[in-house]
């Protein structure tokens, strides 16, 4: 298996988090607390593709408060939620750690962006505020590089996942029945644990097609060879 | 002692004086330029505010070059003028979507206004002495010069985005139009229970706001990082006109006027940067010249039994 000498690798950095190495490996004590890494991958990078999410440097404080949030049905998803369900506390914050303790997404410093009106980083750079939504680096950071232990990251995250959590927020509504199909009922949003309601409004207010190019232009903005030098401003 | 002042206002306004009146000639008149505007006419049912033109009308030549230039200044104002800017502001913090939202003091209501007789410094400012008053006190810094770069770069920006504006004429959407004083008058305590909930998240329990590496992306609300205790956001009514409709970000007008009164107030009852107008090294030498009719503020006055203006180490 490719993880074992990236254990022997890392096992100095995490000396502490042994729990919750052996989590990512082998899974919880709970057998349908499934290993992390047969989704998430063994670099912790995700799989973008399927819109399973990176977590390798994420913020500790954000995989628990995610976790608890999957826990309680505060965040429904038909993987998570049974995994999450089968996690003690204590296994939660231990993974929490260790996924934190990975390296975070390396965006490289990007000149002034000029974005075009319309495109997806429009929307990330400059907002619709006739709509009151505010471009998504006023909170995420710039280059959606991520804020604090509440703003996580965008840059290098899967658009796939990106386009899924603001579709979880928006929900959907209510369509008639016509001739030719029958009355689709309203779908109420499946994620409702965004702090003081701040991306609730946002997502619902965006259209499918605005979510899907504003996704995009943060996926691509991962992964830099290039170390960004933090002495420097990220500029806007 | 705050009701004190909230019962003072409305005086103040019925008499006319407006709260920018001081009795004293100041000593530097470049240094206080940060006096409260009249209130903008209000927005009639039905009418839209004006509109800016869209980024895509800026033109492709020498003058669209400096309204992309002052548009990035505005943005990164920090990172591009840092030996202007004291403290971590930067203008798009306080004039939401650069520059351009109604009721965030949006430029196109501004420039058009300029050059204008104040009545505080007895004489006629340009827009440029305007944008100087932002850099010394909001920024806490130093003004750069009117014919820098800077300055010109700004001011080319502002041009453009009042195209089509009329000029010498107040607009709806002007400054922040501030909320009546609550019934009762303000109470800081209850502004602190709004900001923990409403808040912390992004400007933290210290104020201190949030940094991604060097670059500020919440800013500082009080302490040194914050603007100074001459900026205009320092008055009580400002901040609440501010908050009530820009805060939280993307959430605006869902606090009440209560809430954004009670809020601004627990915010603005924070240590600051001095006041760089400081007469004779006296906080009440500067609150008699420069405070005490100068809206709501609670510059030199005591909360909690510490007297405020000491500014920040």
């Amino acid at each position: 298996m490719h993880y074992i000498p990236v254990i022997a690798l890392l096992l100095p950095l995490l000396a502490h988090a042994a729990d919750g190495q052996s989590i990512m490996q082998k899974g919880g004590a709970n057998p349908a607390a499934l290993p992390c890494i047969s989704c998430h991958g063994t670099d912790g990078k995700g799989l973008a593709a399927a819109g399973f999410p990176r977590l390798a440097g994420l913020p500790e404080a954000y995989i628990g408060k995610q976790l608890a949030d999957l826990k309680a049905g505060r965040r429904e998803n038909p993987v998570m939620q049974p995994i999450a369900q089968s996690l003690s506390d204590e296994e939660m914050a231990a993974v929490a750690k260790a996924y934190a303790e990975l390296p975070k997404v390396n965006v490289k410093a990007g000149p002034l962006e000029r974005p075009q009106p319309g495109s997806g980083a429009w929307l990330a750079l400059r907002g619709a505020w006739e709509r009151n939504i505010p471009e998504c680096t006023l909170c995420h950071g710039p280059a959606g590089v991520g804020v604090g232990t509440a703003f996580p990251p965008l840059a290098g995250q899967s658009a796939l996942y990106i386009e899924n959590q603001l579709l979880a927020w928006r929900g959907s509504t209510a369509r008639p029945a016509t001739r030719h199909s029958k009355a689709v009922a309203a779908v109420p949003p499946s994620r409702r644990n965004d702090p003081n309601g701040l991306m609730q409004h946002i997502a619902a207010d965006l259209s499918a097609a605005e979510i899907k190019r504003v996704a995009e232009y943060f996926a691509g903005l991962g992964e830099s060879q290039e170390a960004f030098d933090e002495s420097q401003h990220r500029l806007r | 002692m705050q009701t004190t002042i909230f019962r003072l206002l409305p005086l103040l306004l019925a008499l006319g004086l407006g709260p920018t009146l001081a009795a004293d000639a100041p000593s530097n008149p470049r240094l206080d330029d940060q006096s409260q505007l009249t209130k903008a006419p209000s927005k009639a049912a039905g009418q839209t505010y004006f509109q800016p033109p869209s980024d895509s009308e800026i033109p492709n030549n020498a003058f669209g070059e400096q309204v992309r230039r002052g548009q990035d200044i505005f943005m990164n104002t920090k990172a591009l003028a840092p030996d202007y800017v004291g403290n971590e502001m930067n203008c798009g913090n306080c004039h939401i979507d650069r520059g351009r939202k109604a009721n965030s003091a949006p430029l196109w209501a501004a420039y058009p206004m300029y050059p204008a007789y104040r009545k505080k410094n007895n004489k006629v400012n340009t827009f440029a002495e305007r944008m100087q008053g932002c850099f010394q006190f909001s920024m806490n810094g130093k003004a750069p010069t009117a014919d820098s770069e800077i300055l010109s770069a700004l001011t080319t920006y502002a041009y453009w985005l009042s195209t089509g504006a009329p000029t010498g004429k107040a607009l709806p959407g002007r400054g922040f139009d501030e909320p009546l004083p609550p019934k009762g008058g303000y109470d800081i305590a209850r502004g602190q229970a709004v900001y923990e909930k409403q808040c912390v998240i992004c400007h933290g329990d210290d104020g201190a706001g949030k940094k991604v590496g060097v670059t500020a992306v919440f800013p500082a609300l009080w302490g040194k990082d914050s603007y100074n205790w001459g900026a205009g956001m320092h008055r009580i009514n400002t901040a609440a006109g501010f908050i009530q409709h820009n805060m939280p970000l993307g959430r605006g007008e869902t606090l009440s006027d209560r809430e954004a009164w009670d809020v601004a107030a627990y915010i603005n009852s924070h240590e600051r940067p001095q006041d760089p107008r400081l007469v004779n090294g006296s906080i009440d030498e500067t609150r008699k010249r420069y405070h005490a009719d100068d809206g709501v503020n609670l510059y030199g006055l005591e909360v909690n039994g510490r007297k405020l203006g000491q500014g920040t180490p």
